[in-house]
């Protein structure tokens, strides 16, 4: 839309026609307070906070839902005003008790900023303040309700926001109340939302309320551990006896993909890592069958000197090594060069949630065909093939439906259920569950692969109109059905991709060559040069053992020694543990899990909110993952894998090339900086310098993949910087892929689960309960 | 047609449903007037009549609540038989309304919003009811009764006793 100049507070602004008031403003510099009003939710124009003084109109404006005008001259801030927010501060605060010593907001309310700044000193009010008890909603969501200041906030972001529509108001007037759809308790998605978005504390969250205070805790930006979104979540931590602690997540700051989202479990699901059944100490199995609890070199020797002998008596092929969709980048590429390198073998695999290598080689060598996770807010068609992305994408769903509320995107979907996103489709096509690769097939031309009527025929046209199309798809496209539909694609005029997987890092797993026949960046094993260069070492040739593969020699007696790292297999393909008998079994795990039962040495093992490194969600979105909460005992994987290879007789300075081209900063170039080498990443970065002078630090190995996988060749510095960066898929060098295996399982995980994660959060287990029990709230609403 | 199976209503007030959600550009208009007929029919809105007007509707039996609380006409308590609304807004404020609503606390032993132990009488005090002319003046159900004085409220409350109100089926 054309520009147009306005003058506020004697400053010349210039907008976007349509713009509204408020946020000309706020681009500009100049804040205009507002309670109700919240970026892209609808307008509510219920607080009055906003009020401005117009040129030319008689009475003060809402700056909320009032669009900019060529000419248009506001005032923001004059005594007049002044004296209005007063007077609605004074209106709010009617009933609102004086909490804040106690309420979760303090110290970060939106109410207790305006009172300071507006406020008056005294109160006209002198009836007795209507008081009722707090009530939980639902085991996340308790409402204070003499707090609320009923500015909708929360009843917009789960209306047409979520498009849960849980919330709503009750009663009128001076007895208006927010109201939950359940009566008493909330029947909803858990998203919290609206607990974020509530500028007081009426809405508090089950796992933080009365816990701490926001200036108690650091913040820290990094990845959520759960689904294949990678959303950005800050996790406010506090010291703790053995460690620090999280207490919170959230992203109000909107630090990231993600803008402010975060769904149940990027949100609350963080408390698997303050639980007290961790495994903190190494533990090693004893003749007698039970575990005992031993010292790290024990554990690490012990571990060591079997895989040792039996690669020296029986060779690399009768080791086995599984890795993980939850460690970082870095991880799971050093564990296929132990694999490879010190184990000698290609029986390395994971537990493969999307058919990442097909997608790979359907688009090799196309340069910006692939989509990140922000085109889904901004693409102006969208096809989503299969998946249901309410529950498992949530961070996807919320992004398409905020395309089409704010930019009217068309969304087709195809799904053999009907999945919740219909609602904001264009149009919804049920199909058979094996009818995807048919109806690629009818969409591409083929009148006769489906059972085709006026609808699909409808539904076809529209698509073949739009000028530029991003295909989602989920995992019930594999091999070469992922070929026909990248085919599909690519016949129509601008078409971008993304492939679904679940879980926090399947991509960057697959990306890192944790499969038997890729190296990493899908480089065939009987293609190994470059890497044999960069390794100094040969690798083995030949493809190894699939997951099952492995399983199924272990049965047969020919796998000797299996490493697994982060993984369960045992419970999430369901392996026999008799199987297992005759295996030496290392694991490394948060958890005394299914498959670490069977284990003859564990290690304990940090999870992803306690390392660095880097991970990359489903989109090919690389991002930072940062150090936020810590636990005494617990190791990161990649020191784990360093340790072991260490012991095992190798050079971890090959393993991990640190100091290798790098200069170190120690701290004397920064004066009075010095000493916090940590907090000046960035610094660093821009200057060439980055501290990698131990064998534990991921960045060395992030070198490594960078100078090995083109496709990982990104901006260092916008990386530190917090920004994710595309992965550049046209870079990606492989050779269409024969006949592959199909080995893809999806996680099937919804809101409430994360694989054999979920069951570790007390919190995704009380919300599980809670909506297949309903339990009376304790103070009942009325 | 969303028509459930099974309804709480009489066969004559769910056809009249089925009508009034086919009468508005979109359905949820009809809200209100099912809302009002239904009060007639089961004397109040209660969680069931909630349930199947936002079914009839298409619309969350939330979204009828936030709809329903909003109408002080509409209510979520059973009352009595007789709904005596006592005006007393400002006219009949000036002509001794509030010396009707003590007169008829006093008959019927009952507080404003309170009914009867017979069940036959609610009573409550209103906003202006539209009479204002011949203030002061009651409601009772959909009837009126103005230039009320304490001997006619006697009189009006016997007859509805006796069964010979206005509206006394
Ligand atoms: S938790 Fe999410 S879905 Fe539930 S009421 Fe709040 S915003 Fe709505
Ligand atoms: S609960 Fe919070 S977000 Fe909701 S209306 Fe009240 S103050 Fe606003
Ligand atoms: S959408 Fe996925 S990545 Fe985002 S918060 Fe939820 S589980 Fe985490
Ligand atoms: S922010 Fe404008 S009225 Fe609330
Ligand atoms: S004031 Fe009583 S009817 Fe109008």
């Amino acid at each position: 839309m054309a520009d147009v100049t306005f003058t506020v507070d004697g400053k010349k602004l210039t907008a976007p026609a349509g713009t509204l008031l408020i946020d000309a403003c706020r681009t500009s510099g100049i804040e205009i307070p507002a309670f109700c009003y919240y970026p892209k939710l609808s307008m509510q124009a219920a607080c009055r906070m906003c009020v401005v003084r117009i040129e030319k109109m008689p009475k003060l404006q809402t700056a909320c839902t009032t669009p900019v005008t060529e000419g248009m001259v506001v005032a923001t801030e004059t005594d007049e005003i002044k004296q209005a927010r007063k007077a609605t501060i004074e209106l709010l605060l009617g009933n609102h008790p004086l909490d804040c010593p106690v309420c979760d907001a303090g110290g970060e309310c939106e109410l207790q900023d305006m009172t300071f700044k507006y406020g008056a000193a005294e109160s006209k009010y002198v009836e007795i303040k209507q008081h009722r008890e707090e009530q939980q909603w639902s085991p996340v969501v308790y409402f204070d309700r003499p707090r609320c200041i009923l500015c909708y906030r929360c009843v917009t972001v789960c209306g047409p926001g979520m498009d849960v529509w849980a919330l709503g108001i009750q009663n009128r007037g001076v007895g208006a109340v927010i109201a939950p759809n359940g009566q008493d308790h909330l029947n909803c998605e858990e998203c919290g939302m609206c607990i974020d978005l509530c500028p007081v504390g009426a809405l508090t969250s089950g796992t933080y309320r009365y816990k701490t205070r926001p200036w108690e805790m650091n913040h820290i930006a990094t990845i959520c551990t759960h689904c294949g979104d990678g959303c950005k979540t800050t996790l406010g931590v506090r010291r703790v006896n053995d460690g620090m602690e999280i207490v919170r997540g959230d992203n109000r700051d909107k630090s990231g993909i993600n803008g402010d989202f975060l769904c149940n479990k990027g949100r609350y699901a963080f408390d698997f890592a303050n639980r007290t059944d961790r495994l903190t100490k190494p533990l090693v199995r004893q003749p007698d069958g039970n575990f005992a609890e031993v010292s790290w070199d024990h554990a690490l020797d012990f571990a060591a000197k079997k895989l040792r002998e039996i690669r020296e008596a029986k060779g690399g092929q009768a080791i086995g090594v599984i890795g993980s969709n939850r460690t970082t980048n870095e991880e799971s590429y050093l564990l296929q060069k132990f694999a490879r390198t010190i184990v000698g073998t290609n029986n390395i695999d994971h537990h493969r949630t999307a058919d990442y290598v097909s997608f790979a080689a359907a688009l090799a060598g196309k340069a910006g065909r692939t989509a990140s996770l922000r085109d889904t807010l901004t693409a102006p068609a969208i096809l989503l093939l299969g998946n249901d992305p309410t529950n498992q994408h949530p961070a996807l769903a919320w992004n398409l439906r905020s395309n089409v509320r704010l930019h009217r995107a068309r969304v087709y979907v195809a799904n053999h259920v009907e999945i919740k996103l219909r609602r904001q489709a264009k149009a919804f096509l049920q199909i058979p569950q094996d009818g995807y690769a048919s109806l690629v097939q009818y969409l591409a031309g083929n009148d006769s692969a489906i059972a085709a009527n006026d609808t699909t025929a409808a539904f076809r046209d529209a698509l073949r109109k739009e000028e530029s199309l991003l295909i989602v798809f989920g995992s019930e496209f594999r091999g070469r059905d992922i070929q026909a539909l990248v085919d599909f694609g690519l016949s129509l005029p601008n078409t971008k991709f993304a492939a679904l997987g679940d879980y926090a890092n399947s991509r960057g797993a697959a990306d890192m060559g944790v499969l038997p026949d890729m190296l990493p960046g899908y480089v065939p094993v009987s293609d190994a040069a470059h890497f044999t260069d960069e390794y100094g070492a040969p690798l083995p040739k030949t493809p190894g053992m699939d997951l099952l593969q492995m399983f199924d020699a272990a049965q047969r007696g020919d796998l000797a020694a299996m490493y697994i790292v982060g993984s369960n297999p045992v419970s999430r393909f369901g392996v026999d543990p008799a199987v297992l008998k005759n295996t030496f079994l290392i694991v490394q795990d948060m958890f005394l899990t299914e498959t670490a039962q069977l284990a003859d040495v564990i290690f304990p093992a940090a999870n992803l909110y306690e390392k660095a490194g880097t991970v990359t969600n489903t989109y090919g979105d690389i991002q930072l993952v940062k150090k936020a909460a810590d636990k005494a005992g617990v190791r990161t994987d990649f020191e784990l894998i360093v340790r072991l290879a260490d012991r095992m007789g190798a050079d971890p300075k090959k393993l991990v090339p640190f100091g290798r081209g790098v200069t170190a900063d120690m701290g004397q170039s920064r004066g009075p900086e010095s000493g916090e080498a940590d907090r000046h990443a960035v610094w660093l970065a821009a200057n060439r310098l980055e501290l990698k002078l131990s064998p534990f630090d991921p960045f060395a190995t992030l070198d490594e993949i960078q100078r090995l996988v083109p496709s990982y060749h990104v901006s260092r510095l916008e990386l530190l910087t917090g920004t994710e960066q595309p992965e550049k898929f046209d870079l990606v060098q492989i050779q269409p892929a024969g006949s592959r295996r199909d080995l893809v399982l999806p996680a099937e995980d919804t809101l409430f689960t994360s694989g054999t994660l979920g069951r570790f959060s007390d919190m995704m287990k009380a919300v599980v309960e809670s909506h297949t029990t309903p339990n009376p709230a304790q103070t009942a609403a009325d | 047609m969303s028509t459930p199976q099974t309804t709480i209503f009489s066969p004559a007030t769910a056809a009249r449903f089925d009508r009034l959600v086919a009468l508005y550009p979109v359905k949820r208009s009809a809200l209100v007037p099912m809302l009002l007929y239904a009060q007639d029919e089961v004397g109040y809105i209660s969680d069931a009549v909630v349930a199947e007007v936002a079914q009839r509707v298409g619309i969350t039996e939330l979204d009828v609540r936030n709809v329903l609380t909003y109408y002080s006409m509409l209510r979520t308590k059973p009352i009595g038989k007789y709904n005596v609304q006592v005006c007393t807004n400002i006219s009949c404020m000036l002509r001794d309304g509030y010396g009707i609503l003590e007169h008829c606390k006093k008959r019927l032993g009952i507080e404003h919003k309170g009914t009867t132990s017979d069940g036959l009488f609610s009573l409550e005090e209103v906003e202006c009811i539209g009479a204002c002319c011949w203030a002061p003046a009651i409601q009772i159900n959909y009837d009126f009764y103005d230039e009320l004085t304490p001997d006619k409220m006697d009189q009006i409350l016997e007859d509805y006793k006796a069964g010979r109100g206005k509206e006394t089926v």
